[in-house]
């Protein structure tokens, strides 16, 4: 039998190289390892902004206000809230839900991104990290204020007492204990961790003796030792995979509030996955909404840059189109289930007095975000901050229709009621926002708000376009 | 002998600067080579190739995380099972006792609690911080090894150390600059 050769045939030219579409660098070209350190310290260094002075004395102000109101709280009591039966979780629980929510962009921009490689969180992921801590911080307040005897809040935790009693583990409010401050907790950590050799970096640098001496105390020493960095590599590997279940477990445990209840909307088995990608929703919105005034004003534009904006508006998209995905199956759900009641929230929630409230949260998280479709809005800072804007005010009015709307209608129409936020709940919630603004500002002014050795690696592995590249 | 030398006098070791991650890790190949044992290298970011360059173990990190985890866990759920089942069993609504689905969530946030704790203090103290004092900054060039020099260091108790004969030998490797640091 003879074989049959087919003809040898030319090899194939090679098919010349498409060219890649424009992606701007995580970092811009040029840079050293000297110059992205100088930048990094740069704003600790430098001098104190006018700017600065003017928008922490803002917040702070905003703080103070704060206090006074939460004294009021404690004298009288949480009738000065809008709170009443039907509908006992108001703004506290709204506000609580919507800090832990901003609170979950940090964890997952350093721990989930690093394990995925995305290198473009590295000039990102401090400050996200820092944003996590004070946001988890403002949100915790919310659920210890609602208490009613707030001072009796250690409760909560199981320790040994004289009254021999346990807290009531099969109850999610206490998982909601556990979750957040485990969360709060690993958070810091991870915070801390990363920060340092950074400090090392300003210990080594700083001319003023107190700065040296503060930095030198909280940088452990570190003198980037190479069995140290061993060690440290991986550890932070380490906490990046412990972090990542981790944030995924808070929101869901904070749905289970919900969830495990009977109340028509909350008792549903969406409401995990569907807080969760909300959570990550609101969290990249809250970075761009702070990222992108700081940048311009620090002049971290070479750090921070184009490509940055593109990345986490794909983020808010992609989480944007799990969110709405959510309110879809919420609605099918309600009709599909053939219960009365679930019907009825449905048709309450369209039609009832809070509709304007339903029908922005629709116009603020789906409609609004779908310009970030087009490649030319997503790196437009303006544009991308305008749209963080909407989806800050829609994911609060979310948490607003979920508690207000399911609870002030439920199965009696006979205990029926209504709610309305009072001036105290308004000075509390945004009084958080000021107390979240003055840490945000404290901390970009005295702690380096990027990663130094994080932006040192990125430098010298060259992930930056190079000036030679570009031509 | 330094103004600030709290614990000891003499030679800590001999400190050469590179310029680049790259001759760095060359540097401490060689001096592997040339038969040092006693060496460390200092530098701005991690260099995973230093970590075989120098011959580094693998790092006890993940170990002690591992049984951080496990005690965490165990401990946590059986603070709910003691709890709830031995010390103070109360019957809610006709619930059992041991409840275990319930208790899952205070368990994960336990482990992964326990888990992250054990790792950090593990890393700074598997790292001998926090240390307020180290001989290198007695080398005040050595301030660029958080920005953007790196350094390789042969330790005077080395059994191959010898003033002259190492100094030279870290200068054979093109080196920035080499200097004798004290303790």
């Amino acid at each position: 039998m003879t074989t049959f050769d087919p003809p040898a045939q030319p090899a194939p030219p090679a098919l010349p190289r498409l060219p890649k579409p424009y992606e701007p660098a995580v970092v811009a070209p040029g840079h050293t390892q000297a110059t992205v350190t100088d930048q990094v310290n740069k704003v600790v260094f430098g001098k104190t902004p006018l700017w600065w002075l003017a928008a922490l004395g803002i917040s702070f102000a905003i703080t103070m206000g704060f206090l006074f109101a939460v004294i009021w709280l404690f004298a009288k009591g949480v009738g000065i809230w809008g709170i009443n039966i039907p509908v006992g979780w108001g703004f506290a629980i709204v506000n609580f839900v919507w800090w832990i929510g901003i609170g979950h962009a940090g964890t997952l921009i350093s721990a989930i991104l690093l394990l995925f490689r995305q290198e473009w969180r590295t000039s990102i992921n401090r400050f996200a990290e820092a944003m996590t801590l004070f946001a988890v911080a403002c949100a915790g307040l919310f659920p210890i204020l609602h208490l009613g005897r707030p001072w009796l809040f250690y409760w909560l935790l199981p320790y040994p007492n004289t009254m021999s009693l346990w807290p009531q583990f099969r109850s999610p409010l206490i998982w909601d204990v556990f979750a957040v401050s485990t969360y709060g907790t690993v958070s810091l950590l991870f915070w801390y961790v990363g920060l340092v050799p950074d400090l090392a970096s300003i210990r080594d640098r700083a001319k003023a003796t107190w700065t040296r001496r503060l930095a030198g105390v909280f940088s452990l020493g570190w003198r980037g030792s190479a069995k140290h960095w061993h060690n440290y590599e991986m550890l932070y590997l380490l906490l990046a995979g412990l972090a990542t279940p981790l944030v995924l477990s808070v929101h869901t445990v904070v749905s289970f509030d919900f969830a495990i209840s009977i109340i028509p909307g909350w008792h549903t088995t969406i409401f995990p996955p569907y807080f969760v990608a909300g959570a990550i929703y609101s969290g990249f919105a809250m970075v761009i909404t702070l990222m992108v005034p700081l940048r311009w004003l620090f002049g971290l534009k070479d750090l921070v840059t184009e490509r940055h904006l593109n990345a986490m508006a794909k983020v808010m998209l992609a989480t944007g189109l799990i969110v709405a995905y959510g309110y879809l199956i919420e609605i099918f759900v309600a009709w599909y289930s053939g219960v009365d009641f679930e019907q009825f929230l449905l048709v309450n929630r369209f039609t009832g007095p809070y509709r304007f409230q339903y029908a922005m949260l629709w116009v603020c998280n789906i409609l609004v975000p779908q310009v970030l479709w087009i490649r030319r809005f997503r790196v437009q800072p303006l544009l991308v901050w305008l749209v963080s804007m909407f989806i800050n005010v829609g994911m609060w009015l979310e948490r607003y229709v979920i508690v207000v709307v399911s609870l002030h209608r439920d199965f009696l129409p006979s205990s029926w009621g209504m709610f309305e936020g009072t001036f105290w709940d308004w000075a509390i919630y945004i009084g958080t926002i000021g107390f979240f603004l003055s840490l945000i500002f404290l901390f970009v002014r005295f702690l380096p708000m990027i990663s130094g050795f994080e932006m040192r690696h990125l430098v010298d592995h060259g992930h930056h376009t190079t000036e030679t590249e570009k031509a | 002998m330094s103004a600030h030398s709290p614990y000891r006098e003499g030679t800590y070791g001999i400190l050469a600067e590179f310029e680049t991650a790259k001759a760095l890790v060359s540097a401490a190949r060689q001096a592997r080579l040339a038969g040092y044992t006693r060496l460390d290298a200092y530098t701005p970011y991690p260099v995973e190739e230093l970590s075989e360059a120098l011959g580094l173990r693998r790092s006890w990190v993940p170990l002690i995380v591992l049984v951080g985890g496990i005690l965490g866990g165990l401990g946590g759920f059986m603070l709910q099972y003691w709890s709830q089942v031995l010390h103070y069993p109360m019957n809610v609504g006709g619930r059992p006792y041991n409840s275990w689905p319930a208790f899952i969530v205070p368990t994960f946030e336990c482990t992964i609690l326990l888990a992250a704790i054990s790792g950090v203090v593990g890393m700074i103290l598997l790292n001998r911080l926090p240390q307020p004092y180290h001989p290198v900054f007695n080398w005040d060039r050595f301030l660029r090894a958080s920005r953007d020099r790196f350094f390789l260091a042969i330790e005077a108790d080395d059994p191959k150390f010898d003033r002259e004969a190492t100094a030279s030998f870290l200068r054979s490797l093109e080196p920035a600059g080499v200097r004798e640091v004290e303790h």
